[in-house]
């Protein structure tokens, strides 16, 4: 059978759409009560900061980074062709960079913390 | 086969428009460019955490303002149009069995429906 990598492509967007759709919701909630002023207790320094600097907390933060990186930028991929952007290495290497690239900031910026 | 066949012109930009269906296929995939660029914003977060408490409130300031309202109620709607049109795929995404019957597709909507809420519930409860 012909080596794919459909299935981890496949996979991980299937992942990380269903962790954003448990999750993402009640997060943007949070950091619009930020917007408005009315920091919540998670996203306080303190807080966000105590949660960040345990190696579980640190795993958390980065999972989740990263499966809604690499979910959004499939679907991207995928959605500028319906755009009729017909450039699919381009886009493709684009939304992957971009994914890549936050990904390596994530796991850097968790690393200094 | 006619020498002159008919070939109806579709737009390769604009080929949703006026069809539900397809608007609401769109509306959908287009959620990923609000999660995209949320999760940018919580990778500024994560930024300004590891430059220290001073950089944390300058982010925090950032966000207390008109645009950052806007952008996390664009989100938000955004966000929860995913989960809604996620939640309803999953019957046909991973259908169950038992027995010879599948468990019909309203019971792993409602569930998936009940575990977001209970989700929802905890991080808010705990968050805030």
């Amino acid at each position: 059978m012909a080596k794919s990598n459909k299935p981890i492509v496949w996979g991980l967007f299937a992942a990380g759409g269903t962790i954003t759709a448990f999750l993402l919701p009640v997060v943007v909630l949070l950091t619009l009560f930020a917007a408005l002023g009315m920091t919540p207790g998670l996203f306080t320094y303190e807080y966000l900061q105590a949660f960040a600097a345990n190696w579980l907390g640190k795993l958390v933060i980065f999972g989740f980074i990263f499966l809604s990186l690499w979910h959004a930028a499939h679907r991207l991929r995928i959605t500028m062709h319906d755009f009729g952007i017909r450039h699919d290495l381009w886009v493709a290497t684009a939304v992957y960079a971009l994914a890549a690239l936050g990904t390596l900031m994530t796991f850097f910026y968790l690393l200094r913390i | 086969m006619s020498s002159r066949p008919y070939i109806r012109e579709i737009s390769k930009t604009g080929w949703f428009y006026g069809q539900p269906r397809y608007l609401r296929y769109m509306a959908r995939e287009v959620t990923c460019i609000f999660i995209f660029a949320y999760t940018f914003l919580l990778i500024w977060a994560l930024r300004a955490l590891a430059n220290g408490p001073e950089a944390y409130q300058a982010f925090l300031d950032a966000l207390n303002s008109p645009l950052g309202i806007l952008f996390n109620l664009a989100v938000l709607v955004g966000v929860v149009y995913h989960s809604i049109s996620w939640f309803s795929l999953t019957p046909q995404a991973m259908p169950l069995q038992r027995g010879e019957e599948f468990v019909p597709g309203n019971i792993i909507i409602g569930a998936h429906y009940g575990g977001w809420a209970v989700v929802s519930l905890i991080v808010l409860f705990l968050g805030v």
